[in-house]
């Protein structure tokens, strides 16, 4: 009898558990069209332990700075964030990340305005690790302005702003060589591309084969970089904005590895405890 | 069962408090109720409830010292939670998730009650408080979802609020006066996350009119006969409670799972996409635990016949102790109704399908389209509790029941230790 009511509720755990993931992938939907085969790639952070790998992160970083920087923010992000344990610049050696001279390289990379202290005029200086990442235009009406009517999104929370966003991402990247079929009927400033929700896109292709033009470096990047081929960048990049979607990541998935063991353990002491004090019953009559 | 109470104060300061505030007599007498001894793991769920409610509180509690409720700055804030505050992404993470399991449990308890007729006399008024309880909690949940701000935030807000725009005649000034203006802004998220404070105290304040219906009637159990003789049932503390605890626990689990390895599963990306007033989402959907009131709304071509519908399917759980005609409260021991419970299960499902999907898109099943597919569902759902259950509780043949627990315990524990005939769960 006992074994069979853990049984039933192992089954009935199961049971909700498989219910409400069908439901969250129900509800997912959508997909790419066209014949276009999504690539889904092994991801360093799937998985019950796995985590971002920091060099990818920081190839990532430099891909978003040299790249979609152009056009878009990192809204959620302060360039501490990038020294914060877990993120693509950390450095044990510096534990608050506003002491961390790479994030402070950074940092000094932006302009950020600000305002003159002695007479309140409104100034430009160099950003520090406290500064968030400045925003690309002053405001969505010049973004819109200057591409063609369309907003580049911010891209700190893109990759869990979609439905399996870190795919969505990379393939987004890759598929604008995909052939494009004849009734989709682009405007000019569209782009065909399959991965998209409707197939037309603003943004051209960006990450293109260009050799001598963007080139990792050995100095941040580790000692044999890999070579900047498109597939390449864009997985850095997915890594990269991966973390700034969900920096806690690390610190969760562990977390919850020592929650589970703990609840694992207290459930075995609770079953034992439960057959022990029920056995104290007398027969009835 | 209140009444009798065991309770004996130990030394001068104790009798001096009883004969003042007897609060520990009542702590004592709660900790000693007789329980029915064959209570099975689907009678945990009240326990588990309880511990939900105090989990979404402290959690809320802590969250709004961190949030801010202002168009310009909701959505920001809750990512500084998520990222600057200390443990913060945890506390963020449980109230989320928390929402979805408070549902799931909800659902089950409610299933148990529906399934072993926890409703039936003399447990009218414990359900209809259940019902109430319920239909708080939704609105709690519909009003604490629309706090981040997100797209889906903003844009289910302003289908739900439409839905007070359909009443004839005062609709829209109705709709004006709940938003506080004419249309989903700044004013509609303050008084959201005012309420949304609120409410959790005025469940709080129902589940303990919940708990103490419970001690005045006593539990129901999965036979539904009555306890009768002493051996029938034993003292909530210390074979309940650690029973209820191994549920908890088993339940935590779950809940973990989700928390630590799926926290996104049961949101929806858009909400990761701040409101933007003038892009409507491609597609709104509601939370899960919505979905099947959702279907329900739109099977109807009708917008007020749909929130009609939609209504009269929660409120249909409030008269259910007079829909049912049966006396037996158990299903195990009524063959045919038992069948329509597990088809009325499945049509939930089917509902809550329907509610994630397009309804003009097709659905695998026999090539009807969603929206067809939720008309039926729809019309089962009512069908079950508006013409099954009351012609079915007249005309059908219940099997013999035991004449007591513990005689249904010596029955099923035909086994030679006497020990296990005693064992407890089913």
């Amino acid at each position: 009898m006992a074994l069979k009511s853990v049984r039933n509720l192992i089954i009935a755990g199961g049971v909700a558990v498989a219910s409400l993931t069908g439901i969250a992938i129900a509800a997912g939907g959508g997909g790419p069209a066209h014949g276009y085969e999504m690539l889904h790639k092994h991801w360093h952070w799937s998985g019950l332990t796995g985590t971002y790998d920091q060099k990818a992160m920081q190839r990532g970083y430099h891909v978003y700075a040299n790249v979609c920087r152009s056009c878009h923010n990192l809204d959620q992000l302060a360039f501490r964030h990038l020294g914060d344990k877990g993120g693509p610049f950390y450095d044990p050696k510096y534990k608050n990340p506003n002491d961390n001279p790479l994030v402070k390289n950074i940092a000094a990379e932006y302009e950020v305005v600000d305002m003159d202290p002695e007479d309140g005029s409104e100034i430009t200086r160099t950003g520090i690790p406290a500064d968030y990442f400045p925003a690309v235009y002053r405001n969505d009406a010049e973004a819109r302005y200057v591409n063609n009517g369309a907003l580049p999104p911010d891209l700190s929370l893109i990759v869990k702003a979609r439905n399996d966003g870190a795919d969505y991402l990379y393939n987004l990247m890759l598929a604008y060589s995909h052939p494009q079929p004849e009734y989709v009927e682009l405007s000019p400033g569209q782009y065909y591309n399959p991965v998209i929700e409707g197939y037309k896109i603003a943004m051209p292709p960006q990450l293109q084969p260009q050799e001598g033009v963007f080139e990792y470096q050995s100095d941040t990047e580790g000692q044999n970089p890999p070579e900047a081929t498109v597939e390449q960048m864009a997985a850095d990049l997915t890594e990269f904005l991966a973390w700034s979607a969900d920096p806690k990541l690390a610190e969760r998935k562990s977390a919850g590895l020592m929650s589970m063991v703990y609840l694992v353990l207290l459930a075995i002491l609770l079953w034992l405890s439960y057959k022990r004090v029920w056995r104290r019953l007398k027969p009835a009559k | 069962m209140s009444g009798h109470s065991n309770y004996e104060p130990k030394g001068a300061i104790g009798r001096w408090m009883d004969a003042r505030l007897p609060i520990v007599r009542m702590g004592a007498d709660f900790m000693a109720m007789p329980t029915p001894r064959n209570l099975n793991y689907w009678w945990t769920f009240g326990g588990i409830l309880t511990l939900c409610l105090v989990i979404q509180i402290v959690t809320g509690i802590i969250l709004g010292m961190h949030y801010v409720a202002h168009v310009d700055q909701a959505f920001d804030s809750v990512q500084r939670i998520r990222r600057d505050v200390p443990y913060g992404w945890l506390m963020q993470s449980t109230h989320a998730v928390g929402a979805s399991m408070f549902f799931l449990a909800v659902y089950m308890h409610m299933f148990r009650g529906l399934y072993y007729g926890s409703y039936k006399a003399p447990r009218e008024v414990l359900w209809i408080i259940g019902c109430l309880i319920y239909l708080v909690m939704m609105a709690t949940a519909f009003l604490g979802y629309t706090l981040p701000w997100g797209q889906m935030s903003f844009w289910g807000a302003t289908v739900i609020t439409g839905f007070f725009g359909a009443v004839p005649v005062v609709g829209e000034s109705l709709q004006q006066w709940l938003l506080g203006g004419y249309a989903v802004d700044n004013a509609t998220l303050n008084r959201f996350y005012s309420l949304h404070y609120l409410l959790p105290f005025i469940i709080a304040a129902l589940v303990g009119l919940h708990i103490w219906a419970l001690h005045v009637t006593g539990s129901g159990n999965p036979i539904g006969v009555s306890d009768k003789v002493k051996t029938d049932t034993l003292p909530f503390h210390p074979y309940f409670t650690v029973k209820d605890m191994f549920a908890i626990v088993v339940f935590l689990m779950i809940f973990g799972f989700f928390l630590f390895y799926l926290p996104d599963a049961l949101g929806h990306a858009d909400n990761y996409i701040p409101a933007d007033p003038l892009l409507t989402p491609a597609h709104i959907v509601p939370e899960w635990y919505f979905l099947p009131f959702y279907a329900i709304l739109r099977a109807v071509p009708d917008k007020l016949a749909g929130i009609l519908l939609m209504i009269g399917a929660i409120g249909v759980l409030f008269v259910l102790p007079w829909l049912d005609t049966s006396r037996v409260r158990s299903m195990r021991f009524r063959p045919v109704a038992r069948w329509f419970f597990f088809i009325f299960i499945f049509f939930c499902f089917i509902l809550g399908w329907c509610g994630a999907e397009t309804p003009d898109d097709p659905s695998p099943l026999f090539g009807l389209s969603f929206y067809r597919l939720s008309q039926i569902a729809t019309i089962y759902y009512f069908a079950y509790f508006l013409v099954i259950l009351p012609i079915l509780g007249l005309i059908e043949d219940p099997k013999e029941r035991p004449a007591s627990i513990t005689q249904s315990i010596l029955d099923s524990g035909a086994k030679p230790e006497s020990e296990k005939a005693l064992a407890p769960a089913e």
